[in-house]
């Protein structure tokens, strides 16, 4: 017993001392700014909890991975979900394929509703069809809001992209700008052509489209860069995405260029500079709202028999734009991720 | 065979064994086609007429600000293409090595901001982790003796994989959370994002170290014994055994040296951008290989340089970087630089195949 215990100690004494040599060089080296300890915890958005019998409802987006634009939509169906006592089965891809076979899925699984993306309406045309015959009410959210009635989806929940374009371009007009470049950051996205469109079709000035590969940040901001460089006329930058717009910002102040940018879409850093100036305003198509309306809607048509936008018109998320004025009072939602 | 070639690696066609100097074939052919026969002399010839082409067409890229953003770019690529290129001479790929850099940024950000840490912590983390993923990678290869298409395969989607759900994970978004006002952040930036000033230029320090780099992998392949090894393993990896080259060793530090490219370039994008996005770097492996390949190294190994990927990535920058100076429609954006460097690589290869047909 002794021995035993005495070898274990003296086999525990190097652990020991390396742990303590680990604790003492981490305190060391803590961060005295910045990190976790700095965050403030954020409590989500809660509205209570409904006592309804438990539905399940699938969301089915074409999300590719990692986008933090997509996160937040996510975080809204969640949140309406936890409130309305909704189990959410959450998937995506962005092959048209795949997401109308994720939506097969959710008919095999019998869920008592249905929330799509309609990036590619055209691929999901039968699978819709396939839950209105299995009974299961479909919305629609974010894309393809030209196509959902066509589909026969009960509501929509999302942005004009033409709309929001069109408004960023009016805004260009007060602004005083001559000269854009709009910044697509993945060739061939039909919704991200739509919202340069728009802006070509409010704009006074002139607007160039410029593509960039979004997987690469370094080469995101060499193109920008490269750009502002062969056309010293150009004063705004648009970006399509709030990442490319404060990657676009570091372009401008490095090429000693006197443009300005601005975006659509939102995230925390984007609120922070918003407010330092660096970037002037962002068109926010408020995806929390797409998420969470989307569900919901689920929620009262089963409890209530209710359509959102009458059934007859989609229900528009945006165009809200954030810019200095306003940007204070979405700072803190946009901190905890879901504005 | 493969001895003949590790001890001359700049030769290109391994010589018949037999008397030395009776063919006429090594020593007498004339210096010019001599030089030509190095593997990076026709994407030298390539780069130079790309740069002399978009000269002409894009004025903006006369202006030296001009060239040190086309240098920039290159440069993120190309300190990736030199360990992806002796990887290659070694006889192995790395499908990994895109999502590899995010996995490391991703690391260092996290492991910093978690914990509250100096962001020196982070970075160090994220070195063992890359190092580990190398490691990995290797082991996995030389134990099961799976193609490396498929060990990297494995790789590419498990770290696509878990950058996406351990960021989720852990910072409760698809994206970390910005470090620039923690301790080190400066220091760190300093060594991997900073840029200093030539002549009214400001240039980025990346390039500084793609060019130290570049010569530190010049001189092992070509003065080292580890370089003779490196193209023994990727020529014949059984002969190469038999007269005691350590194949094992070689062919793991290989993957782990690909995994010190993908830390240095991930540090690089975190003290540049402050935040990751856990979806990036996707498809950029095809970008590093494809830098290697018109840098004159074999998809099949045992052949290559280390200055010649320099001269791939350099080209890969200038066409990006050239058709936006140039102005051109964007729409066509990818096929031009799928034509530049379709015809940057026919140079290559019909520049080899003229010098060593004689």
């Amino acid at each position: 017993m002794d021995r035993s215990s005495h070898s274990r100690s003296r086999r525990m004494t190097p652990l020991v001392a390396l742990a303590a040599a680990a604790a003492l060089t981490l305190a060391g080296c803590s961060s005295s700014s910045g990190g976790k300890k700095a965050e403030e915890s954020a409590e989500g958005a809660s509205a209570g909890k409904a006592n309804t019998p438990r539905m399940t409802v699938a969301l089915v987006t074409h999300q590719s991975p990692g986008d933090t634009f997509w996160d937040i939509v996510r975080k809204g169906a969640e949140a309406a979900a936890a409130k309305d006592n909704i189990k959410l089965i959450y998937s995506n891809d962005p092959s048209a394929g795949v997401q109308a076979n994720l939506v097969q899925n959710a008919i095999d699984q019998k869920v008592d509703g249905i929330a799509v993306t309609l990036a590619k309406p055209d691929a999901l045309k039968d699978v819709i069809a396939a839950a209105k015959a299995a009974n299961i009410p479909v919305v629609g959210l974010n894309s393809g809001v030209s196509e959902w009635q066509k589909l026969g989806l009960m509501e929509f929940f999302g942005q004009d992209e033409t709309v929001a374009g069109e408004a960023l371009g009016k805004r260009l007009n007060e602004a005083g700008a001559k000269k854009a470049v709009c910044v697509i950051q993945e060739q061939g996205n039909i919704g991200l052509t739509q919202r340069c469109d728009g802006v070509e079709k409010t704009f006074s000035g002139s607007v160039e489209t410029l593509n960039v590969n979004g997987t690469d940040m370094p080469s995101v901001k060499s193109t920008i860069t490269a750009k502002l460089a062969e056309d010293k006329a150009i004063d705004y930058v648009v970006t399509l995405g709030a990442p490319f717009a404060l990657t676009a910002a570091q372009s401008v102040s490095e090429s000693g260029s006197e443009a300005k940018v601005a975006t659509f879409d939102l995230n925390k850093d984007l609120t922070g500079a918003i407010s330092k100036g660096t970037i002037e305003f962002a068109v926010d198509q408020q995806p929390y709202l797409q998420g969470y309306l989307a569900i919901d809607s689920l929620w009262l048509y089963k409890n209530n028999g209710n359509y959102m936008g009458g059934g007859e018109q989609p229900v528009l998320t945006g165009p809200a734009f954030v810019d200095k004025s306003n940007v204070e009072a979405v700072a803190a939602f946009a901190a905890k991720g879901t504005r | 065979m493969s001895m003949t070639q590790h001890a001359e690696p700049a030769v290109t066609s391994p010589p018949a064994p037999g008397p030395k100097g009776t063919d006429g074939r090594t020593a007498e052919r004339p210096l010019a086609l001599r030089l030509l026969a190095r593997p990076e002399v026709g994407v030298f010839l390539g780069a130079v007429a790309v740069l002399v082409f978009f000269l002409i067409a894009a004025p903006p890229v006369r202006d030296g600000d001009s060239m040190a953003n086309i240098l920039y770019q290159s440069s993120t690529i190309g300190i990736m293409a030199l360990p992806v290129a002796l990887l290659m001479i070694g006889g192995e790929f790395d499908l990994s090595a895109g999502v590899a850099v995010i996995a490391s940024a991703l690391t260092a950000s996290m492991t910093a901001y978690q914990l509250s840490m100096n962001v020196w912590v982070g970075v160090i983390v994220a070195l063992v982790v890359s190092l580990a993923v190398g490691l990995f990678n290797g082991w996995m290869l030389v134990k099961t003796g799976l193609p490396s298409f498929l060990v990297t395969l494995g790789t590419f989607l498990i770290l696509q994989g878990a950058n996406l759900a351990i960021t989720k994970l852990v910072t409760g978004n698809v994206a970390t959370d910005d470090i620039s006002n923690m301790d080190g952040f400066d220091q760190a930036k300093a060594v991997f994002a900073s840029s200093f000033d030539v002549g009214g230029v400001q240039v980025k320090i990346t390039i500084v170290w793609w060019l130290v780099f570049a010569a530190l992998a010049t001189w092992v392949l070509l003065r080292t014994k580890y370089g003779n090894w490196i193209f023994a393993v990727g020529g014949n990896k059984e002969s190469a055994r038999a007269v005691g080259v350590p194949v094992t060793f070689t062919k793991i530090s290989l993957f782990m040296l690909v995994g010190f490219g993908a830390w240095f370039v991930g540090m690089h994008q975190l003290f540049s951008f402050n935040t990751v996005q856990s979806g990036e770097g996707v498809g950029q492996e095809l970008i590093y290989i494809a830098a290697a390949v018109i840098g004159g190294c074999l998809l099949t190994g045992g052949y290559g340089s280390a200055i010649g990927p320099v001269f791939g990535a350099f080209m890969f920058g200038m066409v990006q970087q050239g058709i936006v100076y140039a102005g051109w429609n964007p729409d066509w954006f990818k096929a031009f630089l799928g034509v530049m460097l379709l015809g940057a690589t026919l140079i290559n290869l019909w520049v080899r195949r003229t010098a060593t047909r004689r």
